[in-house]
């Protein structure tokens, strides 16, 4: 071979662009696996809740007031059925999740005001990180504090006053899943806060307002649909939200607003009926999936409506 | 437009107060703002050095000067708006009415209801045009009653002269409106709180010619009511709108006078030489 | 003009400067609230576990009787039986049955195993009087750990006077012994608290663990790759973006209904098994490591590919030649918390059956298994008193690791910061 000096713009060995090639290949199908993921989430919760729709119709399900999925053990047994009204559930979800946002939002928005707007970078450096230390323990331990301390604590204090309280009662796992949803509202609530721009801060404080005329009056508005996707987004953490109220609240349905009694979730609800044996023939196993439906749908909407809010909020101020 | 004071050459330091054989009345009152000594710095850098500087009221004084030079933050101390960055510290003392403003008893908040801002960039509140008027008089409660603010905001949008482009959409967003017009929402709602002072930090800088002739104008009716202290990068906006003006350079006040003085027989080189695109 | 300047606060002004103070303590309050409920949550199960550490032993004086073995079968002997003998020869006034069987309670129902191991461990014992530590059973050990209110009337508590009496004679012969409780770490789940401890749950976490590391990293590494590097801007990859963020915030519960419907239902994978907890957990964490990776790759300058491809590097060249090694530390950081979150997680695993009650330490990752959190949670459920002491040291123990991960991950993450 005599050895020239040639320019070659021709592409290299096609081996080598068939590696690069399978190399993309790989890298598609890894991103590819969240799409996957949802469509098997979706697939098998449709698939089993079509199921159980053949026992039981979809309307007695979404409109019926009462929860017992025994099935019957022997035949002739009264109500062998069972019964899969949903709305107990839902009222029972809600009414945890609403105590839970009742204690969070004041705690959660206050932390955020006070360590975006008045705490200085010292105190926020080691704040943060702390009521961050409250988002990364595991529930299972906030289930367990409230069996063992919380419930237990609000009975006493409620029969000291004459009150009468279920040793599950919704208020107890309501105030643990309270703590624990605390640092997801303070720590978006904080960006949201922070990204209002300096300018309207001036302006207001130019005008001589104080600082917490300031805050409430212009930031927090100004932050305001920020500040409902923050909420929107912990809301759903608490409705999906399982160990907790497996371990703290009770297991029989009841329609009640009342936090001082029991009540269950469709989480507890989907643990209860897939603990234990499973039989994928009876209504009571296939209801679990009907619920899991039930449960992604409603967490989907709520995070994609949060999602929505905080993205439009954000293009405002960027 | 902008009235003509004489200048006393060749006397170092000039002071409007100086009892010299001035005819104008404007000059002779006791100045309404009084600035001595003033050092601010931002951590350990000196932002300003040693300003002295008098504002006579009901004048429009312009501070000029290339960026960077100080003129913003001496604006800033003087509704103490410096207060909000924690490594900013200030020296001196500033009077407005023989009251030092640094004391330790001096209420920011009633401070700043009478030493109003108009920023560099129109920041009208997300409210609607109503509300971003009424909120400053609704945090001090100057009004009464509904009537009473009603009567407050439309007085002070038709003092901007704004009163007439939106008396029929009070409700709309204050954002809605456009640049010039945010800016003259932004003065209207500093005139509500009633101030004695009004400190515009480069407020036309964002605006087009003919929304900035507009506002200039306006600056010139509000002399009668207010004192105004207008930063601008624009010597030209210094000598159309201002009766004083003062040079700042590097954080020194090079040079200060009445702005025909300035612009026409400057005393420093450093003012001439930006006067003339020299510098700056 | 100038006269009526003021810059007194007017009582108005002073009025809005109170709630301006209010207002500020309001804010310290909620975090004082979050982080004492922060500091309460975990110093009572601090103080519940601790106790942990030690194991009440009852040392004994046992006769081992020739005759009562057969040497070919030791095993056989009636161990039990001995220590039984023991408990009754220590107090001889004990009569009636049901005295003697409250008696034979003072030890762990595993006292007469405890004897088999050590005589196994040396037949030339048999013969002579040996002195052994028994383990004491649960309400004993609670009731020595000083965990049961002596004052309270004799029905309302699980240890009776009899019974106290008992061990008040035995600490004065200075037979009740603490000793470092080391079957708390090496052996698994056991009905009885005393004998329960967290082995086999730590094995089982670990396996799963190693399951979704080895899946998710990969996986979400790649992805995020392809997404910043590679991925055009078009529907295609909006659909993925999106589907990533839901995944993120989808309940774990519904990623364990996925999990028992596809992975044990249609694929048909063993029950319970550290490989179906892994890949449900790689499931949830790859979202994670994605977005972390994502922002790591992001936060690679482009010089650095402009001067990669500059020199005539391919795309893939470029990515995994100086792009992805640069963008690792970020990456390995982000799968650390990742890791550690799916430690924590309880209830996807409670839905592929990872739930049983495992005495066993799992040998592989298709054995049956459980988790720490998820033994965690079965403790919890169980009524025995002293398992009120296992639940919270367990839990002290995940807490541990999970300080442990996140401290290894900031640790990481400083020692590699780029400042590019």
């Amino acid at each position: 071979m005599e050895k020239t000096k040639t320019i070659n713009f021709m592409a290299k060995s096609s081996r080598h662009r068939r590696v690069e090639q399978g190399v993309i290949a790989v890298l598609i199908a890894c991103s590819t696996l969240a799409i996957f993921t949802t469509i098997g989430i979706i697939a098998s919760l449709i698939f089993e809740a079509i199921q159980f729709f053949k026992f039981i119709p979809i309307t007695d399900f979404l409109f019926g007031l009462n929860w017992s999925p025994q099935t019957a053990i022997r035949e002739d047994q009264i109500g062998s059925g069972g019964s899969f009204g949903v709305l107990p559930l839902i009222t029972g979800t809600f009414l945890i999740s609403a105590v839970a946002m009742a204690l969070a939002t004041p705690l959660g928005l206050f932390s955020a005001i006070y360590l975006a707007e008045y705490a200085g970078p010292k105190v926020r450096a080691y704040i943060k990180p702390l009521l961050e230390i409250l988002a990364g323990i595991p529930t299972v331990v906030y289930g367990f504090f409230a069996a063992l301390v919380i419930a237990p604590f609000i009975r006493m204090t409620g029969s000291e006053i004459g009150l009468e309280v279920a040793s599950e009662s919704a208020l107890a796992a309501g105030i643990a899943m309270g703590v624990m949803i605390t640092p997801l509202i303070s720590s978006l609530s904080d960006d949201v806060i922070n990204s209002v721009p300096q300018a309207l801060r001036d302006a207001s404080l130019g005008l001589g307002a104080t600082h917490a005329e300031t805050v409430a009056k212009v930031v927090l508005p100004a932050a305001l649909p920020g500040i409902a996707g923050s909420l929107l987004l912990a809301t759903s953490r608490a409705i999906g939200e399982t160990m907790i109220v497996v371990m703290a609240a009770g297991l029989a349905a009841q329609l009640t607003l009342n936090p001082l009694q029991a009540v269950t979730t469709i989480t507890v609800q989907i643990v209860t009926l897939l603990t234990g044996d499973q039989e994928f023939d009876s209504a009571k196993t296939l209801s679990a999936f009907a619920l899991g439906l039930m449960l992604f749908l409603v967490t989907l909407c709520l995070n994609a409506i949060a999602h929505q809010i905080v993205r439009h909020y954000r293009e405002q101020y960027d | 437009m902008s009235k003509i004071v004489e200048s006393l050459p060749n006397i170092p330091e000039v002071l409007p107060l100086d009892p010299a054989p001035q005819a104008d009345p404007a000059v002779r009152v006791k100045p309404l703002i009084t600035a001595r000594n003033v050092n601010v710095f931002y951590g350990q850098k000196q932002a300003l050095q040693n300003i002295s500087l008098e504002v006579p009221a009901n004048q429009v004084t312009a501070l000029i000067g290339p960026s960077g030079c100080g003129k913003t933050t001496f604006l800033r101390c003087i509704n103490r708006m410096n207060d909000l960055i924690d490594i900013c510290r200030v020296e001196g003392s500033i009077e407005i009415g023989g009251q030092d403003i640094y004391h330790k008893d001096v209420d920011v908040v009633t401070l700043r209801a009478q030493v109003g801002m108009v920023f560099q960039k129109p920041n009208p509140f997300p409210k609607s045009i109503f509300e971003n008027v009424a909120y400053g008089p609704r945090i001090h409660g100057l009004a009464a009653s509904k009537a009473e603010l009603q009567d407050i905001v439309e007085a002070s949008l038709e003092k901007a002269g704004l009163l007439a482009e939106v008396h029929d959409r009070m409700n709309a967003p204050g954002t809605s409106l456009s640049g010039g017009q945010q800016q003259r929402l932004c003065i209207a709602r500093t005139i509500a709180v009633e101030p004695k002072i009004i400190l515009m930090d480069e407020p036309c800088s964002a605006l087009d010619p003919i929304a900035t002739a507009r506002i200039e104008e306006l600056i010139d009716e509000l002399r009668e009511n207010y004192t105004i202290i207008i930063v601008t990068h624009s010597m030209q906006q210094a000598a159309r709108v201002s009766q004083r003006t003062a040079f700042f350079h590097m954080g020194e006040l090079v040079e200060e006078g009445a702005t025909e003085q300035i612009f026409t027989a400057p005393r420093d080189e450093r003012t001439q030489s930006y006067i003339t695109g020299r510098i700056g | 003009m100038t006269d009526d300047f003021t810059i007194i606060p007017t009582p108005h002004t002073r009025r809005r400067h109170k709630s301006e103070l209010r207002f500020q303590w309001y804010g310290k309050a909620a975090i004082i609230a979050a982080l004492g409920f922060l500091v309460l949550m975990i110093g009572s199960i601090g103080y519940k576990g601790v106790g942990v550490i030690y194991q009440t032993k009852i040392e004994l004086d046992i006769q081992l009787n020739a005759d009562a073995f057969d040497p070919a079968q030791l095993r056989k002997a009636d161990f039990s039986g001995l220590v039984k003998t023991a408990l009754r020869a220590r107090f001889p006034d004990v009569k009636n049955r049901r005295q003697k069987r409250r008696l034979y309670g003072l030890v762990s129902s595993d006292a007469g195993f405890e004897l088999r191991k050590m005589v196994e461990g040396n037949p030339n014992l048999i013969g002579s009087t040996i002195k052994i530590q028994l383990t004491a059973s649960d309400d004993i050990d609670t009731f020595i750990k000083g965990k049961i209110d002596k004052n309270l009337p004799e029905s309302d508590r699980r240890v009776k006077d009899v019974e106290i009496n008992w061990i008040e004679k035995l600490q004065a012969d200075n037979s009740v012994v603490q000793v470092f409780n080391t079957a708390f770490f090496t052996s698994g789940d056991s009905r009885e608290p005393e004998l329960a401890g967290i082995l086999s749950a730590l094995v089982g976490s670990f396996f799963t663990l190693l399951v979704c590391f080895l899946l998710s990293f990969p996986i979400g590494v790649l992805a995020a790759i392809y997404l910043e590097e590679f991925a055009p801007k078009n529907r295609w990859s909006d659909l993925i973006e999106i589907n990533i963020n839901n995944l993120a915030a989808v309940p774990s519960i519904v990623f364990g209904l996925l999990g028992l419907t596809i992975f044990l239902n249609t694929f048909g994978l063993p029950r319970s098994s550290p490989l179906v907890g892994g890949m449900v957990l790689a499931l949830m964490t790859i979202p994670t490591i994605i977005i972390a990776s994502r922002a790591s790759l992001r936060a690679v300058p482009p010089s650095i590919r402009e001067a990669a491809l500059s020199i005539g590097a391919t795309r893939v060249q470029t990515t995994f030649h100086h792009v992805a090694p640069l963008a690792l530390p970020g990456m390995l950081t982000g799968s650390i918390v990742g890791m550690a979150q799916a430690l924590g997680e309880t209830a996807p695993l409670i839905m592929i059956g990872m739930v049983a009650f495992i005495v066993d330490v799992p040998a592989s990752i298709l054995e049956p298994a459980t988790a720490l959190p998820v033994q965690i949670f079965l403790w919890a459920d169980s009524p025995e008193r002293a398992f009120v002491e296992r639940t919270s040291a367990a839990i002290i123990v995940l807490l541990g690791f999970l300080v442990v991960m996140n401290l290894g991950a900031i640790l990481l993450r400083k020692k590699f910061e780029q400042r590019f």
